[in-house]
């Protein structure tokens, strides 16, 4: 009924214009009101009664008259639209009407000029419904494509690009030669081509539309080609009729059960009894313990039950029923295909063409995406990972509290930005304050316990993980076991888009940055610095650096404190993402002592590059498995389990002395 | 003539008597065979306790005879429990649908089909996975509580000491494939129910007696498993065997150049242990009545070596003595039967505390008292160790200090 409204909508539009528009410009305004009625006057006139009570079942012709009724129409169906339409009750005189007070302020629907006031008693106000507005809103499209104001331009475009119509097709055309804006036009330019492809006049027209797009990435364009290539199954008795995606043959492409279901919905063949009213009606024909002649003890054999129902049928005291080997010819009788709903063949083609070039190209830009995802994984695992490369990596110190250490941070983040409200200078007093604060919780414990267990590693374990449960619970008491915001400052919100497949968050590249600044921060510290001299002096032999004068104690305790302070910053940069909890440095710890032993204990690229295999393969396993990240991680933790059988001492392995035992 | 097995170990003499009374006590302050004393829900936790005990007698063998701190123990506990409970969720559920099935007998599909759909409903299936094909089956899924645990520790103990993969990193090793365990069975995929895990186990199908006898039951199960488990455990550390593992736990590189196969004995003892801890589990989560993949995550195995550490690593005695003390008086604390401490300005609710309490607990016993609780029996008996205290005499670790070099 639409359609066929909006056709002869366009029919009376198409008709109209020639004398109406020449006679609306013409013709004096003064004229217009009192003498012969032209233009929009003369369409108001006409369909004075459709307009007071619009429907949407007679409105769209009144509407194409409007439309191309001249001068005034794009106002007139605006205010229209917008409920800005009111019917002098005295003479039916229509007015574009303004509430000012307790009166309107009336307007001449064509000229626009003011035409005084009028209390409201004397004005209805006309309230079309949604369906007519959507009507009104589709003629508008027409005045608004060419409308001097870009924005309202761009408006229209993004209301064609939602619910095109055949209908918008014209104007879009007919608007592209006069557009000025280049990137406007670009756009209407590429909507009139997504528009063909629609509701192009021909095949070829459409076929064409569809290859100047090659394997664009565009959401848009997939989106108009999917409904092309839609199929639905169905049933023949002979040979597939219409537009044949893909014959299908039961039992191959289609379990028969569905076969047979398709025959019955579309009533090719009788419905089957199924097993469970086979059953039914077995249970209600029990007489004296037997069904069928038979003990209703067998009837637990699928076989025995067949037999029982088979005698009943023949008896006449159940309905027949068909038997597999019927259900079967009548299956193989018919054909089934998937068909498409694009009758054309010409066009599906062009379109299945078009999607696996731009599936190609989708595919491609995935890999891509991936890519980033995985680097911003591995950036994130380095970060929580490289505090560890310090204690664990260089000291040879298990830290199970090291967790607990980048929840402090987070959590210091989350103090921070209680007393300070701006979230940039927040984050920025957040940074030194976490390693502050980190750093002293590492230097105390260090001294306090983990100094007297250096040649007790397995002791050192087991205390650090006593001290852990320990903060853990203390966190929660603090801070409750819900989770606390860590609100990351507003230039980070927001992503890097660099087509509608490739995007990754500022946030993502602010850790992948700071990972790269710890990296380097570290190497400077471990290699120029005194302090980096001093560590490896005394990882390699404590007593000949004693001997040099070095301090152990004071080293050992230093280097623990830098590396507890990395991790509180890890903290403040994980908790802008991920949830702040007590709870968290335990998502983060196993992978974290994974990294590092991966890499290899003792070398801060062979950290890195644990923590680049670590993210690769978890989101290489993820997309493999896109369902399940639970699985991913399960995956990931065998292959690091096999891989240390080869590799024992990680992939970057120290060598010699350094190596120690 | 050469002492007999119990001479040379008194502590197994005074273990199964301390457990025999303990067990006969119990039976008698029950609600099933006595006065009442002790409810039906304590018995299920001391019977809990019992099978805790188990696994630390594991837990001792493998760490504080072998030096392989695993942290891995409780995935097989928990394997156990979820094998020996695949058997008591079905067989229920295969009650529960015949008897409400009618007069007309079903097929064994439709019996298959009844069942998946009660059990995997939850989880969004009805069919049941092709791990569930012995379910029904009691001996095989009594053979699976060994095998399966059993199976994996040889896998993963060959390649994990065929690499020689040791200390630290070993324990991390372990830590992984438990997490990994545990993630697996996070997920619905795993056909075990995901996160919901094995419910309903307390009802043990065809066993017409109610919780207050089955809890004994279970108690005496448990009792005779942990003393058993406690000869066994005993007998291997007392021999030869015993002397060799003790020697790999000090220097596993010497006795591999006195020729031993090191791997070998680690592998045993690691499989082993896995085998006990999964006998220990089959018989907890009958008791607790539900098992699901939380109980496995990594803190668990964690929190297994912290019971061994606070009572005492090798000597059997304090494992078992860690277990119950801690397990007892967590449940104690934590069940909120401790009076809470008012400081004016806050109250202390234990609730809260006792994980910090503990954790500090556990820190001053490393560091302070590396003996645990079983230190106790040694100051009774008189036994001191030398006092090892002041500066090494030399830089090497193991090195004589100031006071031993004094005498």
């Amino acid at each position: 009924m639409r359609k066929f409204l909006i056709a002869l909508g366009i029919l009376l539009a198409l008709a109209l214009p020639g004398q109406a528009q020449e006679t609306g410009t013409t013709a004096p305004q003064s004229e217009t009101a009192q003498a012969e009625l032209t233009g929009l006057a003369a369409v108001l006139a006409e369909y004075s009664k459709e307009i007071a009570k619009p429907s949407r079942r007679t409105i769209g012709p009144v509407i194409a008259a409007i439309a191309s009724s001249g001068e005034g129409a794009s106002r007139f169906l605006q205010a229209y639209a917008d409920k800005g339409v009111g019917q002098r009750e005295s003479d039916g005189a229509f007015f574009i009407i303004q509430k000012k007070g307790s009166d309107y302020e009336l307007s001449d629907p064509v000229t626009g000029a003011p035409a005084g006031t009028a209390p409201k008693s004397d004005i209805k106000e006309i309230k079309p419904n949604s369906g007519v507005r959507a009507e009104i809103g589709a003629a508008l499209v027409r005045f608004l494509l060419s409308d001097p104001d870009p924005k309202k331009r761009r408006e229209a475009l993004t209301a064609i690009e939602r619910d095109g119509e055949a209908s918008h097709l014209d104007p879009l055309r007919a608007s592209i030669p006069d557009e000025p804006d280049p990137a406007i036009k670009a756009e209407k330019e590429r909507l009139e081509r997504l528009l063909t492809i629609r509701f192009g006049k021909d095949a070829a027209e459409r076929v064409a539309a569809i290859e100047s797009f090659g394997s664009d990435l565009g959401l848009d364009f997939r989106a108009t080609l999917n409904p092309l290539v839609a199929t639905t199954r169905k049933a023949f008795a002979g040979a597939p009729e219409g537009n044949v995606a893909k014959p299908l043959r039961p039992g191959k492409d289609i379990p028969k059960d569905e076969a047979y279901a398709m025959l019955v919905a579309a009533k090719m063949a009788p419905e089957r009894i199924s097993a469970s009213a086979m059953q039914q009606s077995l249970a209600a024909n029990v007489v004296d313990g037997t069904v069928g002649g038979l003990p209703l003890a067998e009837m637990s054999d699928p076989a025995k039950r067949e037999e029982a129902y088979a005698t009943l049928a023949a008896a006449g005291t159940v309905p027949q029923r068909l038997t597999d080997a019927e259900a079967d010819t009548l299956i193989t009788d018919h054909q089934y295909a998937d068909l498409y709903a694009e009758p054309d063949p010409a066009v599906t083609t062009a379109a299945e063409a078009a999607l696996t070039r731009v599936g190609r190209t989708v595919a491609a830009m995935q890999t891509v995406d991936l890519g980033l995802d995985a680097l911003s994984l591995a950036s994130i695992y380095f970060l929580a990972a490289i505090g560890l490369a310090i204690t664990f990596g260089v000291m040879g110190v298990i830290n199970m509290a090291h967790g607990e250490f980048i929840t402090m941070g987070a959590y210091t983040g989350y103090v921070v930005q209680l007393f300070v409200p701006d979230y940039t200078l927040s984050i920025l007093i957040a940074l030194p304050l976490a390693f502050a604060i980190t750093f002293g919780a590492g230097v105390a414990m260090e001294r306090l316990v983990i100094r007297w267990l250096y040649k007790r590693p397995l002791e050192t374990l087991l205390a650090t993980f006593g001290i852990s449960i320990a903060l853990q619970q203390l966190f929660k008491n603090i801070f409750g076991t819900q989770a606390r915001p860590l609100t990351s400052p507003p230039w980070l919100d927001g992503a890097w888009t660099l087509n509608d497949v490739v995007s990754i968050s500022y946030i993502r590249i602010a850790i992948f940055v700071l990972a790269l600044v710890f990296l380097a921060l570290y190497l400077w510290v471990m290699r120029r610095t005194r302090l980096g001299l001093e560590v490896r002096a005394v990882t390699q032999n404590p007593s000949m650096a004693a001997s040099m004068g070095i301090n152990p104690d004071r080293i050992n305790m230093l280097a623990f404190g830098f590396g507890s302070g990395i991790a509180g910053i890890a903290g403040v940069a994980i908790g802008l993402f991920a949830k702040v909890t007590s709870e968290m440095g335990q998502d983060y710890i196993v992978q974290s002592f994974m990294t590092v032993v991966v890499g290899g204990v003792g070398s801060i690229f062979g950290t890195l590059a644990g923590a680049g295999l670590i993210g690769v393969l978890q989101k290489g396993i993820e997309w493999l498995n896109p369902s399940n990240t639970l699985a991913a991680q399960t995956y990931m933790i065998l292959f690091i389990i096999i891989f240390i059988q080869f590799r024992p001492r990680g992939i970057i392995a120290l060598k010699g002395r350094a190596a120690g035992d | 003539m050469k002492p007999g097995f119990l001479a040379k170990n008194p502590s197994v003499m005074w273990f199964l008597l301390i457990l025999a009374i303990f067990t006969l006590g119990v039976t008698f302050l029950s609600h099933a065979y006595g006065p009442g004393v002790i409810s039906t829900s304590m018995v299920k936790t001391l019977g809990k306790t019992l099978c805790l005990c188990l696994i630390a007698i594991a837990m001792d063998l493998v760490w504080g005879y072998t030096g392989i701190l695993s942290l891995g123990h409780f995935a097989f506990f928990g394997l156990g429990g979820y094998m020996i409970g695949m058997w008591l969720m079905y067989e229920r559920t295969r009650d529960i649908v015949l008897s409400s099935a009618g007069s007309f007998p079903m097929t064994p599909q439709e019996v298959n089909d009844a069942i998946g759909t009660q059990i995997f409903g939850v989880v969004g299936g009805s069919e049941l996975p092709a791990i569930w094909t012995f379910a029904g089956n009691l001996p095989m899924q009594l053979l699976f509580v060994v095998l399966v645990p059993g199976l994996l520790a040889l896998i993963f103990g060959w390649l994990a000491f065929r690499s020689r993969v040791t200390g630290v990193y070993l324990s991390i090793l372990t830590q992984a494939m438990t997490l990994a365990l545990s993630l697996y069975l996070f997920q619905n995929e795993s056909g075990l129910r995901g996160n919901n895990g094995l419910s309903g186990l307390q009802n043990i199908p065809g066993v017409s007696a109610g919780q207050d006898q089955l809890s004994v039951w279970f108690l005496w199960a448990s009792a005779v498993a942990l003393g058993l488990g406690y000869i066994a455990a005993a007998f291997i550390v007392s021999g030869k065997f015993g002397s060799v593992i003790r020697g790999i736990r000090d220097d596993e590189a010497r006795v591999r150049f006195l020729g031993y196969s090191v791997e070998g004995y680690k592998l045993f003892v690691f499989t082993l242990t896995a085998v006990i801890a999964a006998i220990a589990g089959a018989l907890y989560y009958p008791q607790a009545g539900i098992i699901n993949p939380g109980e496995m995550a990594p803190i668990a195995s964690i929190y297994l070596a912290v019971w061994v550490a606070i009572g005492g690593r090798g000597r059997l005695y304090g494992a078992v003595m860690g277990a119950a003390f801690v397990s007892i008086v967590s449940s104690w604390f934590t069940g909120g039967r401790v009076p809470d401490i008012p400081l004016g300005f806050y109250t202390i609710q234990w609730v809260d505390w006792w994980q910090v309490l503990l954790g500090l607990a556990f820190v001053l016993v490393t560091l302070l008292a590396p003996k645990g609780l079983s230190g106790i029996v040694d100051l009774l008996e008189g036994i001191r160790s030398p006092d090892r205290h002041g500066d090494p005499l030399g830089p090497d670790q193991g090195s004589l200090q100031q006071k031993e070099a004094q005498e």
